[in-house]
């Protein structure tokens, strides 16, 4: 005996940022059918981003959920935590969940994200060796900050950065290892990178570029990193900061075509019409960048989810995402944000004041993305500028008393 | 306890009691409130907890810094000149025992 099967709806997997907005999209944008979000994570869905800052420096308090907890059931939106779907079977349009059951869909999203990347060297899995992208991580980090001396942080990126701003005003030794030449360098330009390195020494954060890790030391607790060069810094805490990787192996396994993500269209959907991707997970055609782009940011999960909500509920034909990638990052008393994507070619012209650092680039005479440090008017701004594919003189940045801000508005 | 009433489009409120130091968006979106986002989770660099202050509060206020003035230009509902405030700016305690604001129809342009 079983319970008349309800008609299938739209089945979300993933809880994440990306996986949340879209249920909430859903509802906003008129979809009154079922809508099932399927999450890994216990916790009642939060927010990530503030992990690494506010909630590491002790100053947020309780972590914030993305939407609370009476949402899901106002919102008709059948939220099952703690359930990874194990496989797709897309003839059927199934779903088979870690729990046993199976779930049908009409419409199958996959918003799986990404995971922490894992450090293959000696020494990894000792303990006091940390990772950071889950509440749970930062729990256990904030923790094991609390009796900490001396850290090391391996890998220069956004959160690694953060989380070194973070702990050092507590009068931590801090140091910061990374394998390329400059920190960022996937992410800004090298002028960027050379201002946020001279920023985190002068907050006393010692900064190794350059500088690979060989193996971690230790006697069942970590006690110190061996470097590409041979040295050896001590350590009672390290973070592992080294990107992460798309949760894709849920749609390989469904034969679905995926390459370092899930491989979507200008429409985010797969090649099968019945099932989509966004977020972390997605590999999509960006009209603002030269190739394919796999984007890690809040940014870019929430408009996806928003521009696939309304493409379900409303069935345009040939709808594209096109939104205007844009970043940020948050470290001390720097606030870097990034507004569009460069690539490394692109041209370069800086400009900084008493305040703020920026570095405007441009491809072929067009401005594609401006990197701000302490400058949100400038982001803003350009975020409008570059959305609007509006004309820039390359030469104009370079003047000084320049403000795009300014231009823009009289330009009008 | 500090106390924070947020007031929908339809008129109908709601009225929080919230321990000091809380801010308007994060105990919306604790407690659910419906209409306030907070996509940035409080960095003001987003302008999706943006509520509009009644006017008996609005002397009460902590003064606007420029970066919350930058995200007010970009609000998916109107600016008021007057009330508009980023919720994530707007903490609860000994400065602000009490505060009513109205949640806009709209946090989100698409």
């Amino acid at each position: 005996m079983s319970a008349p099967s309800p008609e299938p709806g739209i089945v979300v997997v993933g809880a994440g940022q990306a996986g949340v907005q879209l249920a909430d999209s859903l509802r906003g944008a008129g979809w009154t059918g079922a809508v099932t979000l399927i999450g890994a994570e216990t916790d009642l869905p939060y927010q990530r981003p503030p992990l690494s800052k506010d909630f590491m420096t002790g100053t947020a308090g309780e972590p914030l959920p993305l939407r609370g907890e009476r949402f899901y059931g106002e919102a008709g939106v059948d939220f099952r935590a703690g359930v990874e779907v194990v496989a797709i079977d897309r003839a059927a349009k199934t779903v088979t969940c870690s729990d046993g059951s199976v779930v049908r869909y009409a419409t199958l999203v996959l918003a799986t994200g990404s995971r922490t990347r894992r450090l293959a060297v000696e020494g990894a899995d000792l303990a006091g060796v940390h990772e950071l992208r889950t509440l749970d991580d930062a729990v256990r980090l904030q923790g094991a900050l609390a009796e900490a001396s001396r850290v090391v942080v391996i890998g220069a990126g956004f959160i690694g950065l953060e989380f070194a701003a973070a702990a050092r005003p507590r009068g931590i030794d801090v140091t910061v290892l990374e394998f390329a030449e400059r920190p960022m360098a996937r992410a800004v330009s090298p002028e960027m990178s050379e201002h946020f390195a001279r920023a985190h020494a002068a907050a006393g954060i010692d900064l190794r570029c350059g500088e690979g890790v060989v193996r971690l030391v230790g006697d069942g607790r970590v006690r110190g990193v061996v470097g590409s060069s041979g040295a050896e810094y001590p350590a009672d805490l390290v973070l592992v900061g080294v990107g992460v990787v798309p949760n894709d192996e849920l749609a390989a396994a469904a034969g679905l075509a995926v390459d370092n993500g899930v491989l979507v269209g200008e429409d985010l959907a797969t090649a099968d019409p019945a099932i989509y991707a966004i977020g972390d997970v997605a590999r999509y055609p960006s009209r603002h960048a030269t190739g394919l782009s796999r984007l890690e940011a809040v940014q870019n999960a929430t408009d996806q989810a928003r521009f696939l909500a309304h493409a379900l509920v409303e069935q345009p034909h040939g709808r594209r995402y096109e939104t205007l990638p844009w970043f940020w990052s948050q470290q001390g008393g720097w606030k870097l944000q990034i507004a569009g994507l460069a690539a490394p070619d692109d041209e370069r012209i800086t400009r900084s004041d008493d305040r703020s650092f920026s570095v405007y680039r441009f491809r072929d005479g067009e401005l594609v993305a401006v990197e701000s440090a302490n400058n949100p008017g400038e982001h803003i701004a350009a975020r409008r500028f570059i959305a609007a594919a509006r004309a820039l003189d390359p030469g104009l940045v370079a003047e000084p008393g320049f403000s795009l801000k300014a231009f823009a508005a009289q330009a009008g | 306890m500090p106390q924070i009433t947020y007031r929908q489009q339809d008129g109908s409120t709601e009225t929080l009691d919230v321990v000091p130091g809380t801010s308007v968006m994060r105990a919306a979106i604790s407690r659910g409130v419906p209409g306030i986002i907070g996509e940035c989770g409080g960095q003001v660099i987003c302008a999706t907890c943006h509520v509009y202050v009644d006017d008996e509060f609005l002397d009460e206020l902590p003064p606007m810094g420029d970066e919350e003035d930058e995200m007010l230009d970009t609000t998916a509902s109107p600016r008021d000149p007057r009330r508009s405030r980023l919720g994530c700016q707007i903490k609860v305690g000994p400065q602000l025992e009490r505060v009513c604001v109205e949640v806009p129809a709209e946090q989100e342009s698409w």
